[in-house]
């Protein structure tokens, strides 16, 4: 696990994500030890995965320094649960653009979810800026559409809320050939209507996020665009 | 007569639904499935050889493309849709029983999971294979399984997970459906499920793509 920690930092990961998600585990003790570990060799933001409340506030208690949750979404029971521990431990959130009545496919829908649950953690006492949305990307190949509704509830949460965006980017490509490509497409596009924490293999993307950062402007004399592409060889 | 079961085949083979579908581009123009089911019928072929002779071996090829990854999600999506709009056809033989299905499958994801893809997948290839499919949808809980099997004595059950965390769920559905029913087949499948995690849970069978769980069903009804 450490090994991996350590490659993925090398492969320009600025967050890391611990799931334990495992049969038979107890995310309970499991998460924490994890982040424990962790902690013990790299100085690197984590976040903490898990469906379990209670998993992530063991794991907060043992974390330090600043971490995010993921994730919270619109339904009650979740914004109940989850606030008011990321409040107590000064925990960034992931918010996931869905609630009780599933999935929306209507771009302005998730984005009302996006809004709702900003509005809840903003009550609660938590910073805007700790909130970070997560527009859902859904897999293209049983949808045409599914790419576009993210990309346009991208660009809405980014116009209107102005709040940092993340998501699992390579759903999107489950069911295809030519993964990689197809993820790397996505990815600049997404970057150019306002994605900008994308959670994925730093290994496979990398090389597309500093292409589109140098395109859309972002990287003046091509400083990281050019150091990425010199750390390769 | 078997011209027209051949053409039929063939359009399911290769997504080609209605004449008006530009999907595949080099069948344009053509009749589709959904035409070529009509005819079928109207020039006296039996329902039987429809399901028989065109639809399940064409979607048994489809399965098998896809096992092999000569085709993708979308392909397969293609040929069910066409497999569907001929399927519409037979729907008035099936339910005056005319037309026997091989049998009934009760699929569902299981509880605490939404995801559908997998499921609907393995839904599409099942009813290809010439089975009647009871799809309970997604977040399914041991008593809504039961209540189906309740519905449907004989019917064969299929459970779908995507994630680690939800896959622990199949263990108490298979639990509750085997205490009532012990004699009943229970399938499992999603992206985390393995051989060992079916045999550990007292699960029946497991399949990695859905031609396998067309294959395993085939077995049991002959």
């Amino acid at each position: 696990m450490l090994e991996l920690a350590e490659s993925q930092i090398r492969a320009g990961a600025d967050v890391l994500d611990v799931n334990v998600g495992f049969p038979g585990v107890d995310d309970i003790i499991l998460l924490p030890e994890t982040v424990l570990a962790i902690r013990g060799s790299f100085d690197v933001p984590l976040c903490l995965d898990s469906p379990n409340p209670k998993a992530i506030e063991a794991a907060l208690k043992v974390a330090g320094g600043k971490c995010l949750i993921n994730s919270v979404n619109g339904e009650e029971k979740s914004l109940i649960a989850l606030l008011c521990i990321a409040k107590e431990y000064e925990a960034a959130i992931i918010g996931l653009t869905m609630d009780g009545d599933g999935i929306t496919h209507d771009p302005e829908k998730r984005l009302a979810i996006a809004e709702k649950i900003l509005s809840r953690a903003v009550k609660e006492g938590i910073k805007e800026e700790d909130v970070i949305i997560d527009p859902l990307a859904m897999a293209v190949s049983t949808d045409s559409k599914a790419c576009i509704v993210t990309l346009e509830t991208i660009r809405l949460v980014h116009q209107k809320l102005g709040l940092n965006i993340t998501m699992g980017a390579s759903n999107i490509s489950f069911g295809l050939p030519g993964r990689e490509d197809l993820n790397s497409s996505f990815i600049s596009l997404a970057i150019a209507n306002g994605l900008t924490c994308p959670i994925a293999n730093p290994e496979k993307i990398t090389a597309a996020v500093r292409a589109t950062d140098l395109a859309l402007g972002r990287d003046d004399f091509a400083v990281r665009f050019v150091e990425y592409f010199q750390s390769k060889i | 007569m078997k011209d027209f079961l051949q053409k039929l085949a063939l359009c399911v083979e290769n997504g080609k639904i209605n004449k008006s579908s530009p999907y595949p581009p080099n069948m344009r123009d053509q009749d589709g499935a959904d035409e070529l089911a009509k005819r079928a019928l109207e020039e006296g072929v039996k329902p039987d050889e429809i399901l028989e002779n065109a639809l399940i071996p064409a979607m048994a090829k489809v399965g098998n493309k896809f096992s092999r990854k000569e085709i993708y999600v979308p392909q397969m999506l293609m040929a069910a849709k066409a497999m569907s709009s001929a399927m519409v056809h037979l729907k008035p033989f099936f339910q005056s029983g005319e037309t026997k299905r091989k049998g009934k499958f009760i699929i569902g994801t299981v509880s605490g999971d939404l995801h559908d893809i997998g499921k609907n997948l393995v839904a599409m290839m099942i009813e290809g294979g010439g089975w009647e499919v009871i799809d309970l949808g997604v977040d399914v809980g041991a008593e809504k399984f039961l209540k189906a099997l309740d519905e449907n004595p004989n019917a064969i059950i299929g459970l779908s997970a995507l994630l680690t965390t939800t896959m622990e769920n199949m263990k108490n559905i298979v639990t509750v459906i085997k205490e009532k029913y012990s004699s009943s087949k229970i399938l499992v499948g999603g992206a985390p499920v393995t051989t060992e995690y079916c045999k550990k849970i007292g699960a029946d069978f497991y399949s990695p793509d859905p031609q396998g769980a067309v294959n395993y069903l085939k077995q049991l009804a002959s």
